[in-house]
């Protein structure tokens, strides 16, 4: 009678492992393989079509004396640490103020989700527009009666960084939203009475006592705020295309160009390797820190 | 050429799809006049010779252009299969994908340059030397086009036209206004008409700022004020000592001089939208190849009268050769290897080329052509096609994709930067010597 059970969990367990084989063999396929392969072409001088030569780290140093390469890490950095810090308040502040049981709350949810349902090609275009100054903004403002009312930003080397962070961060932050919001609706009425008793200002709850129990959404919201950044390529395309010049270069463009505009795939490889392991150095501690967090809070 | 048009997919994918039903008149027109080397190739009756063919010609003007060669192809006895994909570098990396995949196109598009150096190389290329040879391609195609195509003493591509890089189109509207007389005949002259356009409140200089764009109008002025020998002592001997020469300077300075006759609404622009500004005459002049004809076309302006063109200043400017050519990968099925001649001889024929060059807005690859459908600026260009010496090969046939890029980048450095022209000059050398290994 004991080995009975314990025999039915081993079958269970049997079939739930043939069951993931396939998506196992997916993930070993498409992505382990891939890497593999990406990682051997990043070491051989491969140009349109892949070689066997071995040129050891020759595309590496090459990448790592590409100016534009540099910048566009350079780019990202900044564009990262703005753009995320950009949609963490937005989108907090917006999850606090629905949380508020405001009229229309299905509306308005839509309405600050809608951005994320679109692709960024359909309206990085029309950011395009509004940016440039002979036909958006600027234009308007100057219409208008504001004779000397200057935003050029997307044509200024130096700030047309940030035009990508504000179109994107338009976009992104409902995201954010959502996932706090589900995360506030998660604690517990209780707390609010209990801090009302004690007298406790409402921002100081939200700041001292709800914040760092959101800490699940945050780091999901993080994680999924960090891939965005990692993967921007079509807000930079539709809006700039890297331009002017190069000062709005970012790696995934760099590496589309260099696959195929420029017929090299083996700077584009090692490009891309670099761009993993930055990704796995910062998102892995993360992970594991997340991790613990909810081993913890399941015991 | 380099120009994208993503909107026209749909349109490339009806077309596609249109083209690859049987052809149901094509049997019953009669025999039109044909390219006389077709009989050899002729299929046999009954079996048309199914040719799928990979380009990038989706925008009104050229799918019209590239229909003539299938309604040709048809009357000679073949089928086209028509697999346009909208841009060029997805187009080509498309055609690549699918000859290392094993399931290649019968014929392919590239650019008339060194883009399929590369699969040449590996062997992965059908020759063409019997349809060249059968077509003389050795006494009547540009020596400019042989040098790109002919490689190793083979034949590896099928030129199909001519294209111009950096024609001068003009608004005679906004010449009038600014009161302008003539054509510049010299670069002193034509930067006086630029500040007199400026001050006449026009955009004197119609510009797109597009890495590629801004690269057509660098070579433009690099070959007018540098000179050939110059321009080939870089882009064709990577002379470094030719890089850090004050001549050298002197181009990089003269181009960036252009940048106070644009507008601040310039960066980013495409090329078209640039094209539209000097069509409504709110600009003056735009550089830019041969293909903006059709956006004045469009429009309903005509050359010579509406808007002009000039292909540099002086007397003899060169005349910067650039185009597109087919590419046939490599098989041993002779079916498809019938398909693939028939396609290098209908496509390179005299009937064909003239329809074809009247709406693509390039000049044919041969001069035994009818050429009365065509514009003034393509005649005038093929009268100058025929002084060799004024030949001048664009920057993508004397260097790889890779470097021209590289060097796309240093340029828009230092187009769009607060930089030196030495500081130019430095990084135009690094970029060639890193890439060359």
């Amino acid at each position: 009678m004991v080995a009975a059970p314990r025999k039915r969990v081993r079958a269970a367990s049997l079939s739930a492992w043939i069951a993931l084989v396939p998506m196992v063999a997916t993930a070993l396929g498409a992505y382990v393989l891939t890497i593999l392969w990406t990682a051997r072409v990043s070491v051989s001088s491969s140009r349109i079509f892949p070689s066997g030569d071995f040129v050891g780290l020759g595309q590496y140093e090459r990448l790592f004396r590409n100016a534009r390469w540099l910048l566009s890490l350079e780019n990202l950095a900044i564009y990262g640490l703005l753009f995320i810090a950009a949609c963490m308040v937005l989108g907090f502040l917006l999850a606090v103020f629905i949380d508020q049981k405001v009229a229309g709350e299905g509306v308005l949810r839509t309405v600050f989700l809608y951005p994320y349902a679109m692709s960024f090609v359909a309206t990085g275009l029309v950011w395009q527009w509004i940016l440039n100054p002979e036909l958006g903004i600027q234009q308007v403002a100057r219409h208008l009666g504001f004779g000397d009312f200057t935003f050029d930003w997307i044509v200024q080397q130096d700030k047309v960084l940030f035009t990508i962070v504000i179109a994107t961060v338009w976009q992104a932050s409902g995201l954010v939203m959502a996932l706090l919001l589900s995360g506030l609706r998660g604690i517990d009425e209780e707390l609010w009475k209990a801090a009302r008793i004690d007298g406790i200002p409402k921002w100081r709850v939200y700041l001292s006592i709800v914040l760092p129990m959101l800490w699940p959404s945050l780091s999901t919201a993080f994680i999924l705020l960090f891939v965005l950044v990692v993967k921007l390529f079509d807000a930079v395309v539709a809006m700039t295309q890297g331009g002017p010049g190069t000062a709005s270069e970012v790696p995934a463009k760099f590496i589309m160009d260099y696959l195929f505009g420029r017929a090299n795939i083996g700077l584009a490889s090692a490009a891309s390797m670099v761009l993993l392991l930055t990704v796995l150095a910062i998102v892995a501690p993360l992970y594991y820190a997340r991790h613990k967090a909810m081993q913890r809070g399941v015991k | 050429m380099n120009k994208a048009t993503p909107g026209a997919v749909a349109r490339a994918a009806a077309l596609a799809l249109a083209w690859s039903l049987p052809p149901a008149q094509a049997t019953q027109q009669p025999a039109a006049p044909q390219p006389s080397a077709k009989a050899s190739a002729r299929a046999p009756a009954g079996a048309p010779l199914k040719a799928t063919v990979s380009h990038w010609w989706t925008s009104g003007g050229e799918s019209a252009a590239i229909r003539q060669f299938a309604d040709a192809y048809t009357r000679a006895g073949g089928q086209w299969i028509d697999q346009a994909v909208a841009g060029a570098d997805q187009s080509r990396a498309s055609t690549i994908n699918r000859i290392v995949g094993g399931n290649a196109p019968v014929a392919a598009q590239f650019n008339t340059s060194k883009q399929f150096r590369d699969i040449v190389d590996q062997g992965l290329l059908n020759n063409l030397d019997d349809v060249a040879a059968r077509g003389n391609w050795d006494n009547i195609l540009p020596r400019t086009i042989i040098d790109a195509i002919k490689i190793n003493g083979h034949y590896y591509a099928a030129p199909v036209d001519i294209h111009m890089p950096a024609w001068f189109f003009y608004s005679k509207a906004a010449y009038a206004k600014a009161g302008i007389q003539a054509e510049p005949k010299s670069w002193e002259e034509f930067v006086a008409q630029l500040e007199r356009l400026k001050k006449a409140g026009l955009i004197p200089l119609a510009f797109g700022g597009q890495v590629w764009q801004e690269k057509i109008v660098f070579d433009a002025i690099f070959a007018l004020v540098g000179g050939p020998e110059l321009y080939l002592k870089i882009y064709r001997d990577r002379d470094l000592r030719a890089v850090a020469s004050p001549a050298f300077r002197d181009v990089l300075v003269k181009f960036k001089a252009l940048r106070a006759y644009t507008d601040p609404g310039s960066p980013g622009r495409n090329w078209n939208d640039a094209t539209a500004l000097v069509v409504s005459g709110r600009a003056g002049v735009q550089i830019m190849g041969d293909w903006a004809k059709g956006e004045f076309t469009s429009a309903g302006q005509v050359a010579g009268k509406h808007f002009g063109c000039f292909p540099g200043f002086g007397p003899r400017p060169p005349y910067m050769v650039a185009g597109d050519a087919f590419v046939f990968p490599k098989t041993a099925k002779p079916q498809i290897v019938q398909a693939q001649k028939l396609l290098a001889t209908v496509m390179t024929a005299p009937g064909p080329q003239a329809e074809f060059s009247a709406r693509k807005g390039s000049i044919p690859i041969r001069p035994d052509v009818d050429m009365s459908k065509l514009d003034v600026c393509a005649r005038m260009g093929i009268e100058i096609m025929q002084d060799k010496a004024r030949q001048l090969p664009n920057a993508e046939m004397l260097l790889d994709p890779d470097l021209n890029g590289a060097l796309q980048d240093v340029l828009t450095n230092y187009w769009n930067r607060n930089e030196t022209p030495e500081r130019a000059q430095q990084a135009f050398a690094q970029a060639i010597r890193d890439n060359t290994w």
